[in-house]
Order: structure tokens, then sequence, then C-alpha cells
């Protein structure tokens, strides 16, 4: 059992290397910046496919939980704390190594939190956000949570598109590269873009390894249970409203990690990461995956994200994301990645009416 | 023994006593009914028991200890299962994985072991299987175990049902309507199992219409009606109990 749950780990590792060979035999290496890019918003996308395919729980608001990763790492690694070094609590964070100094673009040193330090900031408080918010908000159903993880994440993206300390409209920029050990570093340095690809997408590997775990467990049999049937879940002895929130829990972190990791890969955050648009776009790839189908959600997420960002769908892009969400709730509300795919389109075309998921 | 005490029940929605200090015992190893014409309050007092609705005053003893208010998956964990009258499987999952449901509460696996996906998880969800499957022999429907839940007749379904709520290991089984909308064929098959169940050592309250099914397996009845408690008592003396008559077949001329 343990192995059939892996081999397709596996052939997607082969994959991912194959991939890089080819791009470095035929030339293409510029691709591998946008595989890049993509493969963070895989991250974001894995979490999500658990929350809403398994859990059964939608969530309009994951864009914000990436946006607190990302703008909370690049605002503690770009805001310049030196006038305050003589303040206490700033002293005892440099004295414990929590702080650096660094050139601005302009030859001035800069006092500023030490990446590391700057992204268990980010990835906790967004921990913390998903875990205080998700109590009350998991308690709602349907359009309700849909409503309140909407309104959610449109209240992430007003404060960074209001903050001045955020940038405004501008967002943040110069971020600094992210040095995770001695010879990893995340940045949009040329020469370092193999070993940005292979950071980011080993961060998705990690990923889905921890989550095929998860749904193959009797946690992700709880899950799928409280998808299917809550009350009755409760009444086998499962803490549903207690796993609903992990989940919700699970798949801020995973948000989170990826706007700290992609911040500092683009070198800053503008605010549309934040933007609603980008929440419908993650719903929408998960649909397009299949719903409860991990892998469907990261094929899906890194075609549909690589097409995105390599700029095929135009000024349409927001659009298309739309499009895709209304064509596969329509007609196959089971993902395009679904095993009876054969069986749903002969269903289609014989005009028989699909089951709703 | 009594291994399941109310006392002095209430439930009020709005303007309906739906329930009114309503007492009765369950002992231990014993098939107790709940009866009485529609709207008589009977789901409304298993959905007391079970956690689903929190009486307005009144307590649920089970094993001397209040179990009142506690949610749903806390009774469970004390060792109280049910089954709905409208079948509620989970869908999209198989049979077996249904039942394993119900082993749930015995397991221990936490969130962050699970995603490590650490060597004893394995270990106890084979455990969980094995023990899911015994259930389903005992029941007769090890044949069903890897089927869709949903796509099962549904004479079938309450059979899984009913061993979802034994995989719990319960000391008491809540069986709400366990024969409705069964034919009589089925009907006769869950009084079976039902006695089956209780010859287990498992206690089993039950809300049934079918009056035959009732009277056979019952130890004893408590007779609803309007909320309140008119008869509880062995299977013979309600059949003849006047007051009971009267609600169900109405006044003598």
């Amino acid at each position: 059992m343990r192995s059939r749950i892996y081999l397709p780990l596996l052939i997607f590792i082969a994959a991912l290397i194959g991939v890089q060979q080819i791009t470095s035999y035929t030339g293409t290496a510029y691709y591998l910046t946008q595989l890049t890019m993509a493969a963070y918003y895989c991250l974001v996308i894995v979490g999500l496919c658990l929350m809403i395919g398994y859990a059964g729980q939608i969530s309009l608001g994951h864009a914000g939980f990436f946006a607190i990763g990302g703008y909370l790492s690049a605002f503690l690694t770009t805001y310049d704390l030196t006038p305050m070094k003589d303040d206490r609590i700033i002293s005892f964070l440099a004295k414990a190594g929590f702080l650096w100094t660094r050139e601005d673009l302009y030859g001035g040193q800069m006092l500023i939190f030490q990446p590391w330090a700057a992204c268990i900031a980010a990835v906790l408080s967004a921990v913390l956000i998903a875990y205080v918010i998700g109590g009350p908000v998991l308690k709602l159903k349907g359009h309700y949570l849909a409503m309140a993880t909407l309104g959610f994440g449109t209240i992430v993206y007003r404060i960074v598109l209001g903050m001045t300390a955020l940038g405004g409209a501008d967002g943040l920029s110069d971020v600094p590269p992210f040095k995770i050990l001695p010879f990893l570093e995340v940045s949009g340095e040329m020469s370092d873009r193999v070993q940005n690809y292979y950071i980011a997408w080993g961060l998705v590997v990690v990923a889905v390894f921890l989550s095929l775990n998860l749904i193959h467990s009797r946690i992700g049999r709880a899950l799928r249970s409280i998808h299917g049937a809550e009350d009755a879940a409760n009444a086998m002895g499962i803490d549903t409203a207690r796993y609903k929130l992990y989940t919700f829990v699970l798949s801020a972190a995973f948000a989170s990690v990826a706007g700290v990791f992609l911040t500092h890969y683009n070198g800053g955050i503008g605010p549309s990461e934040a933007s609603i648009m980008k929440s419908v776009r993650y719903v929408a790839i998960v649909a397009v995956g299949g719903m409860a189908n991990l892998w469907g959600a990261v094929v899906m997420g890194t075609l549909l994200n690589f097409l995105s960002l390599r700029g095929y769908f135009g000024t349409y892009d927001d659009a298309v994301f739309g499009a895709i969400l209304i064509v596969i709730m329509l007609f196959v509300p089971r993902g395009l990645l679904h095993m009876d795919i054969v069986r749903d389109l002969k269903a289609l075309l014989s005009g028989r009416d699909e089951e709703a998921v | 023994m009594r291994l399941l005490d109310v006392r002095g029940l209430s439930k009020r929605f709005g303007g309906l006593q739906a329930v009114s200090g309503v007492s009765f015992g369950v002992s231990e190893g014993a098939i107790k009914a709940l009866i009485g014409p529609n709207g008589a309050g009977k789901t409304t007092l298993f959905n007391l028991i079970s956690g689903f609705l929190t009486p307005d005053t009144g307590a649920v003893l089970f094993h001397e200890r209040p179990i009142q208010g506690l949610r749903p998956y806390e009774i469970a964990r004390r060792g109280i299962a049910r089954t709905f009258q409208h079948i509620r499987l989970f869908p999209k999952m198989t049979s077996i994985e249904n039942v394993m449901i119900g082993r749930h509460l015995h397991g221990k696996t936490g969130f962050v072991s699970a995603m490590l996906g650490l060597p004893g998880i394995w270990r106890e969800d084979r455990g969980a299987k094995e023990r899911s499957l015994e259930v389903m022999e005992f029941l007769g429907i090890s044949g069903l175990a890897d089927q869709e839940a949903t796509s099962l007749s549904y004479g079938q379904q309450r059979l899984v049902e009913l061993a979802r709520a034994l995989a719990c290991e319960p000391g008491l089984l809540l069986l709400d309507e366990p024969a409705a909308g069964l034919n009589m064929r089925e009907t006769a098959e869950m009084a079976s199992m039902i006695s089956k169940v209780r010859d287990k050592g498992i206690a089993i309250l039950i809300v049934e219409h079918d009056m035959s099914l009732v009277m056979n397996i019952s130890d004893e009845i408590v007779v609803l009606n309007y909320g309140e408690k008119v008869a509880d008592d062995t299977p013979l003396a309600v059949q003849k109990h006047k007051e009971v008559v009267r609600i169900y077949l109405g006044e003598e001329e």
C-alpha cells in the first residue's frame, strides 16, 4: 500500500529533474524562472486542496495568507532599524543574532532582520492568524464560509494596499536573498536559477509527501468523513471542529511559506499577490485538478501557473481563471484529471445531467 | 444496574415543548425501545442523549456520570454510538472505510505524526482495518467491504451504518428507526442482528415504528406522547396499558 502511494511521488521527482535537464540541453533554461514561481503557487494549492478537496471546507482567502507571509518577511528584511538600535528590544534582538547589517542601494548601512528570523516570524504570524480566525469562521458552512474567508482576504488586501509602511500600490522591493544554507540561496540571480528551481520544487515535494501521508491516514479518512457528513463524523467521536481548524492552519502555513520564499525569489512583493482574484485562481486550480485529487491539483497548478506566468493568457489572465472555474463547475465538477473523465465526457455528450459534487 | 439514566429531561423549541420531564433508564445489556406517535419527541430525546441537542433542564447519566451538554464526539468517546433515522453514510468512501471511521476513537495517530508517516501509524491502521472487517463479518456484510457505501441497497446501507456504530465498541447503542424503509425480510434480518448485538453485552436504546420488531426484541418499552412519558414497562404490560391503547387506537366509543 505504501509503495503505491509513494510511486507517483518518485515519478514526479524524476519528471522535475527531467524537465530541468531538458531545459539545460535545449538552451531554454529561462523557462526555469516561471517554473520556479509556479512551484511556489503550487505549494499554496497543495494546502488548499487538503482544505477544499479533503476536509470539504472552502477558503476564498488564501491569497491573504500568502501575502501575510510574503509581506511580513519583506518588511522585516527591508525595514531599517538603525534609528532604533539603542532600543532595548532591538539591541536584544541584535545580540540574539536575529538582526544583521546590509548595504542598501546607495551604500548606506541598514540594520535589518535576518531572512531566517523574518521567515519564522512571518510563518508563525500567518499560522497564529489562521488559528484565531479559523476557530469562529470554520463554524460556518457553504456560502457563509466562502463569504467569511472572502472577507478575510479583502481585509488583508486593503491593509497591504493602504499601509504606507508596506509600500501601498507599489509593494515592497529590494528584498535581500534568503540564504537557507551556506550553499543554498533563494534569490533571483541568473546564476542561482537551477538551484532555485530545486529549492522551490523541493518544498513542493516535501509538502506533497506530508499531504500524501496525511490523506492516507486515520486523520485523512476522518477529514473525508467530515466532508461527506459532518454530523455523522461527530457522532463517531471525531472532533470535527478541531480537524477542520488544523487543516485550515496547515494550509495557511503552506501558503505563507510560499509567500516568504517567492518574495525572496522575486526580490519583492506587490498588493496583487493579496488580491481576491489570486484566491479565486487558487480555488479554480484545485477545482480543475478534481478537488479531492492532490496530484490533479499539483499538475494543473504547474501547468496553468506556468502558462499564466509566461503570459499566454495576456491581459485576460484573471478572466481565464474565472472562466475556468465556471466551466469546471458546470461541466466537469470532478475535475479534468479524474479517472472517469472518459465516462464523464460521454455522459456530457449524451446530454445526461452530471451529478454535482 | 442502570447504564443510562435519564432524569427529568426537557427541551422546548419556541412554543413547542418537544420533551417535557422525561425520566427512564436503560440497564446493562438490555434492549429498551422508545415508541410513540409522530411528533411525540422520540428523535428529540435521542438527540438530547447523543449530544446533538442540549437539554433545557434535566440530566443524562451514563455510567453514573453526567453527559448532558457534552458535544456529540465527547459522548461517542464515553461509549455511546448511534445510527441515524435518515442514513448518514459517508459518500465516496467504501463500506470498510465507513466502518473504519467507527474505529477512529480507538486510534491514537495525531495530525503531525500522520503527516510524517511514522511506521507505527500503518500498523495501527492495519489493526483498525482488521477490527472493522471483523465487525462486518459479524453482521454478515464483509463481502461489501470494498464497495462504495452509498451505492449499496437501502438494507445493506442500514447494516453498514450499524457496523460503523458497532466499530466504536460502545456500551450503549442508539438506533434511530433501524427498520425504516426496509421490507419485511430485511426487517426480520435487522431484528436478529439487533438481538445478536445485545448478546454481545451491548445495551440498546431503539426508536422504532415497526411494532412487531419492537415487541419481539425489547426487554422494556417507554411510550411517549406529546413529549411526555406515558408508560415504561415490559412489552406485554405496555400492550395492555390503557393510555397506550388509547393513544394508538383512539378512544373507545
